[in-house]
């Protein structure tokens, strides 16, 4: 069975907050599904499907079914990978939709990391220690050193440079800089980002994406839904998931990301090739992220990265292969540590014609959205959709 | 961070007390006597790591521990400036034996340290918990 035009992604939202000290995050939650139901032209009691995350408080998809009064929810998917759960999610939803298990998918982030109690993307796992923990935790890694390692390791087999990582950021800023709610809307320089500051090494500052509060929501539905529904339709036309991890430490290879396993799949259901997509939603933890993901995803040769994003290929209206034209994490958003959604939403506005005027891409017919949730230095979850804007 | 501080100086870092279980208290009983375990599968022969009770390569649950030299090459690193106790290095080191661990780089300066480096393990103690293993350029 494939998933090949069987749902379509018909509401998106993106909070408009960055910064919410006075809301709570069932709040930000319920306030991410009424803005996608809307869109959409649906309400809350047409949802029979509900996708969450790490990030939703207490029982995850329990609880927060119950603080939105979802009353006809017959189908549920907790599936956890990080930033690129709501990718997953995506996939998720229309395989339930495929399978007749629900026409009305409804999927939330949110969260506060920017508070000192705010939810900071839980992990879930039922408070187990990790298995590795006693062997990993002590080293002090975090997302910006373990995402070093891979841009160090990048650097050394590749010859990729500081200067070609920051032309990703520089991209990112000149998108942001339309985008009203973005974090950072200045726009900066390839000089600006590597005379920022150090902070792990070869990373700089602007090589890091901000940290937000906020949130999102898709609405995904059946064909028959869609076609009642008022608003451009976006098809789900091919998606692919893949864990990968350090593997036993036998074959580590931290300049690969599961991306190598996630974009053929997706690719292959949706039976076309990188040369066709005209948009790219690009996970941009960090500009490093970016760079592996676009070799995997096949956008050009492995370790060709650096040139590939160097003088303002990303950029739209510019560039080969316009990217993040929100802003990105790097720049516009990646609420509550997790930026997967917003590269959906995000795909979903360049699809329709909504994007912002200066970074609208010309016939925008078919695009991709990738993330990767966990970090790419010690284990991840790669996720990609492939989405298409039916005529 | 008021005081000066030599960018080069060797790093040092506190360490916090490792979790032990059933699984892996013969490792951590040996960094008390500073001898370094690694598993090894005795189906089929592969060392892995970190150490687990069932093989992840072709899931027996035989495989034994075997005391390592604790040599081997940095594959990767990274030098966490953003940190209130001074800069540190995290990294892997490919094992003579095969598998890559995860570990910090202590005892040398930041500059000092290249991909491809031969270094060794030793073991710095931790708060309140056993021993674990760092490594230091040879």
């Amino acid at each position: 069975m494939s998933i090949k035009g069987k749902a379509y992604i018909m509401g998106a939202f993106e909070h408009p907050l960055r910064d919410a000290p006075n809301k709570t995050t069932p709040q930000l939650h319920a306030e991410c599904a009424a803005g996608a139901l809307a869109d959409a032209g649906l309400s809350k009691d047409d949802v029979d499907g509900y996708f969450c995350a790490g990030d939703a408080p207490g029982f995850g998809g329990l609880s927060m079914i119950d603080y939105m009064g979802l009353k006809n929810v017959r189908h549920l998917d907790s599936t956890e990978t990080g930033g690129s759960s709501y990718i997953v999610h995506v996939g998720h939803a229309a395989e339930a939709i495929a399978a007749g298990k629900c026409s009305v998918a409804l999927i939330t982030l949110a969260g506060r990391p920017r508070q000192a109690r705010g939810g900071g993307g839980g992990r879930g796992g039922g408070g187990e220690p990790a298995p590795e923990a006693g062997f990993e935790n002590i080293y002090g890694g975090s997302t910006h050193n373990t995402y070093g390692m891979c841009a160090m390791r990048h650097m050394y087999e590749y010859g990729t440079t500081s200067e070609q990582l920051a032309w990703i950021k520089v991209a990112a800023s000149h998108h942001a800089q339309w985008n009203e709610h973005a974090f950072l809307r200045d726009v900066v320089t390839v000089e600006d980002v590597v005379n920022s500051r150090m902070i792990a090494d070869p990373l700089h500052l602007l090589d890091c994406c901000v940290v937000t509060d906020g949130g999102g929501a898709l609405i995904v539905t059946s064909p028959e839904v869609a076609k009642k529904l008022n608003r451009p339709k976006v098809r789900v036309r091919g998606a692919g998931e893949a864990p990968k991890g350090p593997r036993g430490g036998l074959d580590l290879d931290l300049t690969h990301s599961g991306a190598v396993w996630s974009g053929p799949k997706a690719f292959e259901e949706a039976g076309v090739t990188p040369a066709d997509i005209k948009y790219a939603s690009i996970y941009d933890s960090f500009t490093i992220t970016v760079l592996m993901q676009i070799e995997d995803l096949g956008f050009c040769e492995k370790g060709q990265g650096g040139r590939f994003v160097a003088d303002g290929n990303l950029i739209s209206g510019v560039g080969k292969l316009p990217f993040n034209t929100d802003g990105g994490g790097l720049c516009n958003n990646h609420p509550t540590n997790r930026g997967g959604i917003t590269k959906v939403i995000e795909a979903v506005r360049q699809l329709r014609g909504e994007a912002h005027p200066k970074v609208q891409v010309a016939n925008c017919d078919l695009a991709i959205a990738h993330g990767t949730g966990g970090s790419l230095g010690t284990r991840h979850g790669s996720a990609t959709v492939i989405l298409e804007r039916e005529a | 961070m008021s005081e000066e501080r030599d960018p080069n100086a060797p790093m040092t870092r506190p360490i916090p007390a490792p979790v032990v279980n059933l699984e892996t208290q013969a490792f951590w009983d040996a960094a008390k006597e500073g001898r370094f375990l690694i598993k090894r599968c005795v189906a089929c022969g592969k060392a892995h790591w970190y150490p687990r009770a069932i093989c992840p390569f072709c899931a027996s649950g035989e495989t034994e521990w075997v005391e390592s030299p604790g040599e081997g090459v940095i594959y990767t690193y990274s030098v966490m400036r953003r940190s209130p106790t001074g800069p540190y290095a995290i990294g892997y080191v490919t094992l003579d034996e095969g598998p890559a661990v995860l570990t910090n780089f202590l005892g040398v300066g930041p500059d000092a340290l290249a991909i491809g480096q031969r270094v060794k393990v030793r073991f710095q103690e931790t708060e309140g918990g056993p021993p674990v293993p760092v490594f230091s350029p040879i």
